[in-house]
């Protein structure tokens, strides 16, 4: 049985992720980090799942997360990425991309490094530039990779002052997520069902190549490359569908699975486990997908995920799993031709904004100000 | 020329009104602020202007503004939404179980977030803040009493037997101090020597902790031979006092009667003097018999009259029946205040209880609470218990609406707790939809993100008014940024057909001045929105003309060049441009458009160069231009003679042969 903890914490979170674990480290994860949004002050914090000496074994107080350190962030937070074990990066809506250091002596954050105007508009109204939010990022030591609502991409590098390399007006509507897909390439998706992919080592302004939703142009809100098959790609959108793109072949989606009712904010494929994937969305669900099981009965319906009118506040445990199949795959591999999924969280709240998932871990943030977190994911 | 100072904590300030100007104004801001001017300047910066007035921005709902009770209003919110959604078909016994489980829930917050309130009280560095915290947790801690004891007399509906329990549990709960005495007590090393020996048991058998209370005593007998007998017959009345036990199948006539017998027991015990020789134990004799006089001589141990009320019952009149108990309270109340002070709110509140009053409680509770939280949910749910359907306010809506609406606006007059007050909207039938819009338009929508979660509830609403001004908004704020892209997205998804327009006309001012597409990514794949607006649609094909041209399809490219001019899609203005466009291809070795099609190009272009105006005076530059113009005029008909030319020889030669 999973047992998901929630802790309210009186801030809306837009971004939740675990601090990497060292490489060839078998400890579970156990400090994460979350981001605020729309609050008149917003902040950065570090929380820890660590013991602190005064628990039992039988769970007592183990699945609390504790406040470790935070810090204010001007603007609400719109991504945040670990760039190591140290070093956060976060975005802002003000345009601004900020490197946080995290002093394990002192449980302080500081600010290590900042490019103040990293995205920004400019308008003919406007003689000087207005600021633009930056809507995503991704690191891959020493760089890291934005882009924002003014339709542009930065490339940084850590001990850079200057971008690297930044393409104006690469979309025309706005990058909302972006990741790499194998560098020197990236990977990013817009506001208008566009997946496109971007080669660093070519000049100008024009993607290698361009992928599409079909007819509606649906947004497309996040996207997560398969960690073993890097052809592989997961995309959501703001109708809550899940596409799965072969981004070696053709200029469409391999397959379309109906999933949420709403926006789905982020896709992650478990990064040991990509069977699994997870998911998030706007009306309120966190979704597991597990590719990975053989479901005797076959069934094609699929229903929404459990009502239960049960609230119960400070440690919930999840009995109503909602189990539903459908005939789909998210690969081309005939095998796989079914998909289990289980939905993470017990009632119905506001939008689940983020989640991150490392090793057994899966932590998550909704606008109802609560963080949930469980380290018992397979079990 | 007026300053804003919009702090949102006080709820009072000075307000200063310049009487020489005979300027006083005040008026409710959006979402729940008063906004007044003044002359008094609380910051008193320098640089400002003498004669300035200042607006002060004076909020109602300061409560919305503590870090911890955002707590309770976010996880009450989740309970809130549970409630409205418990099936109404559900009746009887599962019904009432789940109502009772809903408060049980809304108190279980509300003690979670006492405790926290506790912590940081203890933890508060300056006094001020701490007495600050220490008041807060005092004003949770009454509303969970009231919460609860209305839980026993309006939801549970306990009947006389278990009522009495449910009052005892009620009572327990909140006079607690007794948890902390007892571990002192028995912490001790000799606990019967201990200065609080007797007041542990005195508050053990007040709350009815009989079998605790037996324990204790046989401390004391271990200690002391001498009491060893007496302590031995009160423990023995302890044990023996007939009790209802929720499995027991025993009426309450039966129960009564032993009750009775058991009493006058007591009562002889007493009579004979058998624990005169121990004033304690004669006087917990006397608590037992419910004695008022031994019971009021331990005010101090019962600490308030509610206390008073439920020990005096326990002890006198065990199956008290619903209906009697306000009698009892308004005896116990006053005999416990003894004409020494008078009622405070929360005793009116909890006699208006007793009285089973739920409109007094709402209505007391509405005043003396500073904020909406306690009474729009306690009301909700009372209303789901079917008590309140008789009440009907005269300005249109019911008490539950009217509540709900105070609470909701008040949430969303704040910076980040709007989202929670959409769903209160929500199930408010009469007037929560209007309120929705009015209150929804006013969200800043500082990023794209944010503008989605807005619009997402606006579509989930059907509020298709709104949807159209948010998108608007965002289409107007990109177009500025010069986002055309990102502009026409907006108009498309709104269905603004105007703005389209406006936006697609931009694209081609631009085409003409850089004599390129910007924004080819969304121009290509605008698919079946291109039918948005006409001027929308002659972007789409006029860039599909210029596709099909660079992939050197020469045929389909003149046929919808020619057929943009004569649909009539093409604005007049652009078919200068559109016939400059057919040039390289009239000039092309093979014959491309067709004698027919030639005509009509030559007739578009007659009809544009004789619907020209004649200018007055032309200036220099309007000269250069008009030559030029003349030039582009005699090429085109060349190449348009030359090419009819060739087609009529070449459409000649297809059909001779």
């Amino acid at each position: 049985m999973e047992e998901i903890y929630a802790k309210f914490v009186s801030q809306k979170i837009s971004k939740t992720r675990w601090r990497p674990v060292p490489p060839g480290s078998l400890q579970t994860a156990e400090t994460f980090v979350t981001g605020s949004w729309d609050n008149e002050e917003n902040y950065v914090s570090l929380w820890s799942m660590g013991d602190f000496g005064n628990l039992d074994s039988d769970g007592g107080f183990e699945g609390d997360p504790q406040l470790l350190c935070d810090i204010r962030h001007h603007g609400d937070v719109m991504d945040l990425q670990f760039f190591d074990q140290e070093r956060i990066v976060a975005a802002s809506s003000t345009g601004c991309v900020t490197i946080f250091l995290h002093h394990p002596n002192n449980q302080t954050l500081s600010v290590n490094q900042q490019w103040t105007t990293a995205h920004y508009h400019t308008g003919p109204g406007s003689p000087s530039y207005s600021s633009a939010p930056c809507t995503g990022i991704v690191c891959n030591n020493p760089e890291i990779v934005t882009v924002g609502e003014d339709g542009r991409i930065n490339l940084f590098r850590a001990d850079h002052k200057e971008a690297v390399r930044t393409i104006d007006n690469a979309d025309s509507s706005t990058l909302h997520a972006v990741t790499f897909l194998r560098t020197p390439e990236i990977l990013t998706v817009n506001s208008i069902g566009q997946l496109k992919i971007w080669d660093f080592r070519q000049q100008g302004n024009e993607p290698s190549q361009i992928l599409s939703l079909t007819g509606d142009r649906v947004p497309l809100h996040c996207v997560d490359r398969h960690p073993n098959q890097q052809h592989v790609v997961a995309t959501g959108g703001q109708d809550g569908m899940l596409s799965i793109w072969d981004v070696r072949q053709g200029t469409m989606p391999v397959s379309l699975l109906k999933a949420h009712e709403a926006e789905m904010w982020e896709v992650h494929f478990h990064p040991s486990n990509p069977d699994h994937l997870f998911t998030c969305s706007e009306d309120g669900s966190l979704w597991h997908w597990d590719a990975s099981t053989d479901v005797p009965e076959k069934s094609s319906l699929f229903h929404q995920g459990g009502r239960t009118s049960t609230f119960l506040s400070h440690s919930i445990s999840n009995q109503a799993n909602v189990h539903q199949s459908l005939i789909s795959s998210w690969l081309t591999d005939p095998a796989k031709d079914r998909i289990e999924i289980t939905s993470l969280l017990p009632n119905r709240t506001l939008s689940v904004n983020s989640l991150d998932v490392l090793g057994p871990c899966l932590v998550c943030g909704t606008d109802a100000e609560a963080i949930y977190v469980t380290r018992q994911l397979f079990s | 020329t007026a300053s804003l100072s919009g702090e949102p904590s006080p709820t009072r300030s000075n307000i200063c009104v310049n009487s020489k100007k005979k300027q006083m104004c005040f008026d409710w801001g959006p979402g729940e602020m008063l906004v007044c001017e003044t002359s008094f300047n609380k910051k008193e910066k320098p640089e400002m202007v003498p004669n300035c007035p200042f607006i002060y921005i004076i909020r109602k709902d300061v409560d919305v503004y503590s870090q911890i009770l955002r707590k309770l209003f976010n996880e009450s919110h989740g309970i809130f939404v549970g409630l409205q959604r418990i099936e109404e078909e559900l009746t009887g016994k599962s019904r009432k179980a789940q109502l009772v489980r809903v408060s049980k829930n809304y108190r279980s917050v509300i003690r979670a977030c006492m405790e926290e309130m506790h912590q940081v009280a203890i933890a508060a560095k300056d006094p001020a803040s701490g007495r600050q915290f220490s008041s807060q947790v005092s004003i949770l801690s009454a509303m969970e009493l009231i919460w609860n004891l209305c839980e026993i007399l309006f939801i549970e509906v306990a009947p006389a037997g278990p009522l009495l329990l449910h009052l005892l549990d009620w009572v327990r709960l909140h006079v607690c101090e007794v948890d902390s005495l007892s571990a002192d007590v028995l912490g001790s090393e000799n606990p019967s020597k201990h200065e609080n020996f007797w007041n542990l048991v005195t508050v053990l058998v007040l709350q009815g902790r009989l079998d605790e209370a037996r324990q204790m005593l046989s401390k004391e007998a271990d200690t002391s031979p001498t009491s060893a007998g007496m302590c031995r017959i009160l423990g023995d009345l302890m044990r023996t006092m007939p009790i209802l036990s929720p499995g027991n199948t025993q009426t309450l006539t039966e129960l009564e009667l032993k009750w009775q017998h058991w009493h006058e027991e007591c009562e002889r015990h007493l009579q004979d003097g058998t624990f005169a020789a121990s004033p304690h134990l004669e006087s917990l004799c006397k608590i037992m018999l419910g004695d008022e006089a031994a019971l009021l001589e331990q005010k101090e141990l019962l600490s308030n009259w509610y206390h008073f009320l439920v020990t005096r019952l326990l002890y006198s009149h065990p199956t008290v029946k619903p209906i009697d108990l306000h009698i009892y309270a308004q005896s116990s109340l006053d005999l416990f205040l003894g004409g020494e002070s008078s009622p405070e709110p929360l005793d009116n509140i909890l006699m208006a209880a007793f009285e089973f009053d739920i409109h007094q409680v709402i209505k007391e509770c509405s005043i003396a609470l500073s904020n909406w939280w306690f009474v729009a949910h306690l009301t909700d749910l009372l209303d789901h218990c079917k008590l309140l359907q008789s009440h009907n306010l005269y300005f249109g809506s019911n008490m539950r609406e009217f509540l709900l609406l105070e609470y909701a606006s008040g949430l969303f007059a704040h910076h980040s707790l709007w989202q929670l007050g959409v769903d209160y909207f929500d199930y408010c039938p009469k007037l929560g939809r209007v309120s929705l819009e009015l209150h929804i338009e006013r969200i800043p929508l500082n990023t794209e993100q944010k503008a989605l979660k807005v619009l997402r509830i606006c579509e989930q609403r059907q509020m298709t008014e709104q949807v159209r001004s948010i998108c608007k908004i965002l289409a107007m704020k990109a177009v500025r940024n010069n986002r055309l892209g990102s502009a026409l997205s907006w108009s498309i998804r709104a269905k603004d057909a105007a703005f389209a327009t406006l936006v697609s006309d931009r694209f081609l001012r631009d085409y003409c001045e850089r004599g390129c597409f910007s924004d080819l990514d969304l121009i290509d794949n605008l698919g079946p929105a291109m039918m948005l607006s006409d001027r929308l649609t002659f972007l789409g094909k006029y860039r599909e003309f210029h596709r099909l041209y660079g992939e050197k399809r020469f045929v389909d490219a003149a046929s919808l060049l020619l057929s943009l001019m004569t649909s009539q899609i093409a604005p007049r203005s652009f078919w200068m441009t559109l016939l400059t466009d057919a040039l390289p291809l009239l000039e092309q070795k093979q014959v491309i458009f067709s004698a027919e099609q030639t005509y009509e190009l030559m007739r578009c272009l007659e009809d544009l160069t004789s619907g020209r105006p004649e200018h007055g005076e032309p200036d220099a530059q309007q000269l250069q231009d008009d030559d030029i113009e003349t030039t582009k005029v005699e090429m085109l008909r060349l190449a348009l003679a030359r090419n009819l030319a060739g087609a009529i020889i070449r459409e000649g030669s297809l059909e001779g042969s």
